[in-house]
């Protein structure tokens, strides 16, 4: 059990959604971002989605791709964002915290290092953009065998014939990418969504939750209201690039998970 | 025989696109499906007599392939060494070795039944084979070009628009050829139906690394005969030499000679200013280390925290920050040798080329052309070296002015 089995088993009992916050770590620099990422639980976050900035985003649109040149700009390398979950770790010891982005930073710090850092500092699971399947010999594995969740994602183009390989060594929930896109880009459905999701929950026990296009509290609610939950990222960062002061931008976060909180 | 297909060095990639340790399929989920599926057509494709027919048509006929193989007998008596022999692939309709590869991948597409064709350049080089080959097919073309770039290679960018394509000047990142590549897998993630994405070097996710070198090995294959019928039969070049972007002309040239140990192989990288700890080259294998960008494996030009870093060259063509992963490991058992030209020996070799041989060549042979400058006259008269002339120098002749301290009135 991995503190996000737990969560999702309590939320269960009280019969609510998941809401998952995406933020880039050290955007727009190492002060400002912990001080949003340690008020998002407080503002209603269950499951915190720590970006680690790279500089060729292949799946994020401009709005995350900027974000991650502001934080390279401020400094911020992987051991930095290692160091925010630990220190957000030390006043927080139930919330969940995914670490999301591309392979090669964890691949130049090596495999094994970085499992080991990951845990200590308090992770909870991974999302791997570019580690599809048919790579999980590289990180999946030894991630989960060193107790970490690998979180996958499966999207429009995962037909029927695929799933069962996206969902295999798949633990913790699986990610619904809404759309076919990158981040940022169209707008979610719940109608186009109910049923995708219900495709996915037929194939698996874990929690599904979908995120892209979300960027309104009636979307959060909206698309919560057809799966396990539901994860905004653009939306949160497009404020922090804006400038916005932390307690603004947690507002904001306040009203998306009041939105998957009524669903 | 047995033996020597086991031991073979043209047997990869194996069933999960890895050459060693390199290439694979490092992708995100939206795409992994149409990788699959390219794969499986072109898995198709390659054994299908009228795919090759189809080819080799319009190789012959719209490109003008074969192209010839050249004994540049002032170049070689200048030199007072190694007899050089250039395929002339510049000579190629779009004045690159990059049609060879594009006219397999969009009829690749055809037979896929995709109507829109995406593409990124560098040099431009790229970008017009393929708004040439949609425009010949009547499909619809789109590339993504470097801010930068764009700026750079203008002539390129014009003939893209004239010939029906779409030119999207990227912005994201710092506007070079690695992002105009990041934004056509974005686009290809949101076009998930309709879209085929071309990818004009041996780079990328399995199968385009093998695909590539595939339709580009025409390059070696002729070499094989043309020298043959000018040598004698079964003589075989004592050194091959190509220069090295990604690696598709090189790629393309070093295949068919893997398994003749005699052959040596030699692929030349873009030394910028001199491959230094500033990082103002784009020599991935003489100044890099392995890690993971657009889908494989492969050297690349990172810093010690995993981050990309932007190559340096005079040469739009090879500034990649990467290799193609079958070079890297190439590199890494030995056998093929992997050097560095700077931006003044390329510049150098230009022009020896222009007044030697009446030859302008792209910048991009002008280096493989320096590493021939360095070692043909250490080299007896017997030994040939087979350079690949892979481009012509039209598009860069305003950059080497430039350098030269011309001045070209360009407004008539």
């Amino acid at each position: 059990m991995t503190r996000i089995d737990d969560k999702f088993a309590a939320l269960r009992a009280e019969g609510k959604k998941a809401f998952v916050a995406y933020v880039m770590a050290g955007d727009p620099d190492y002060a400002t971002s912990l001080e949003i990422v340690k008020g998002l639980p407080a503002a209603g976050v269950d499951i915190i989605e720590l970006g680690m900035p790279f500089t060729d985003p292949m799946a994020d649109g401009p709005t995350i791709q900027l974000a991650g040149q502001r934080a390279l700009e401020g400094g911020q390398t992987l051991q930095k964002t290692l160091d925010m979950a630990a220190e957000f770790r030390r006043g927080d010891d139930v919330t969940p915290i995914v670490m999301m982005g591309y392979y090669n930073p964890i691949h130049s710090r090596g495999v094994d290092r970085f499992l080991t850092d990951a845990k200590a500092a308090g992770i909870d699971g991974l999302i791997v953009v570019d580690l599809p399947p048919e790579e999980d010999d590289e990180l999946c594995i030894p991630a989960q065998k060193a107790g970490l969740n690998f979180i996958r994602l499966a999207t429009p183009t995962t037909d029927d014939k695929r799933l069962p390989k996206v969902l295999t060594n798949t633990s913790g929930f699986v990610y619904y990418v809404s759309i076919t896109g990158i981040t940022g880009a169209a707008a979610a459905e719940a109608a186009d969504v109910g049923p995708e999701v219900a495709r996915i929950k037929a194939k698996t026990d874990l929690p599904v939750i979908v995120g892209f296009g979300i960027r309104t509290p009636e979307t959060s609610q909206a698309i919560a209201s057809v799966a396990d939950g539901a994860v905004v990222g653009s939306a949160i960062v497009a404020m922090i690039g804006e400038g916005r002061k932390p307690a603004e931008v947690l507002d904001f976060v306040r009203g998306l998970a009041d939105g998957a909180h009524r669903a | 025989m047995a033996d020597d297909l086991f031991n073979s060095f043209m047997n990869g990639p194996d069933e999960n696109g890895r050459f060693g340790k390199f290439g694979g399929r490092f992708v995100s989920e939206t795409l992994m499906p149409l990788i699959l599926s390219l794969e499986e057509e072109y898995e198709k494709a390659k054994t299908d007599e009228s795919f090759w027919a189809e080819m080799e048509d319009l190789w012959k006929h719209y490109v003008g392939r074969p192209s010839p193989l050249y004994y540049a007998d002032r170049l070689t008596r200048h030199l007072g060494g190694a007899k050089i022999y250039l395929k002339r692939d510049e000579l190629n309709h779009t004045g690159a070795h990059k049609i060879n590869n594009v006219l397999g991948q969009i009829i690749l597409a055809r037979r896929m039944g995709k109507t829109r064709i995406i593409a990124e350049t560098g040099a431009g080089q790229h970008g017009v084979a393929t708004a040439t080959v949609c425009a010949k097919f009547g499909l619809k073309c789109v590339v993504y070009m470097g801010a930068h770039d764009v700026e750079r290679q203008a002539p390129n960018v014009f003939r893209m628009r004239l010939l029906g394509a779409e030119v999207h000047p990227v912005t994201s990142g710092r506007g070079t050829l690695k992002d105009a590549m990041n934004d056509a897998l974005r686009d290809w993630v949101t076009n998930v139906r309709d879209t085929f994405y071309c990818i004009g070097t041996v780079a990328g996710p399995h199968p385009y690394p093998a695909m590539v070198r595939d339709f580009q090995s025409i390059i070696g294959k002729e070499v094989r005969w043309q020298l043959a019928e000018q040598e004698g039969e079964g003589r075989l070049p004592d050194t091959v030499i190509a220069a090295i972007g990604g690696g598709s002309n090189a790629m393309g040239l070093f295949y068919p000679f893997l398994d003749d140990p005699t052959v040596r192989i030699i692929g030349v990288e873009a030394g910028g200013k001199g491959v230094n700890d500033k990082y103002e080259h784009c020599a991935s294998l003489t100044g890099g280390r392995p890690g993971v960008l657009h889908g494989n494996r492969t050297y690349l030009l990172q810093d010690a925290d995993g981050q990309i870093l932007e190559g340096f060259s005079i040469s739009a063509g090879l500034d990649y920050p990467g290799i193609g992963p079958e070079h890297s490991w190439l590199h890494d058992i030995g056998r093929a040798e992997y050097v560095s030209i700077t931006d003044a020996e390329a510049l150098e070799a230009f022009q020896l080329s222009c007044a030697q041989e009446g030859i302008i060549p792209a910048l991009e042979p002008s280096h493989a052309l320096a590493h021939v400058i360095k070692i043909a006259p250490d080299l007896p008269g017997d030994h040939i070296i087979v350079m690949n002339m892979c481009g012509r120098g039209d598009k860069d002749i305003f950059t080497v002015a430039k350098h030269l301290g011309f001045e070209i009135n360009t407004g008539g």
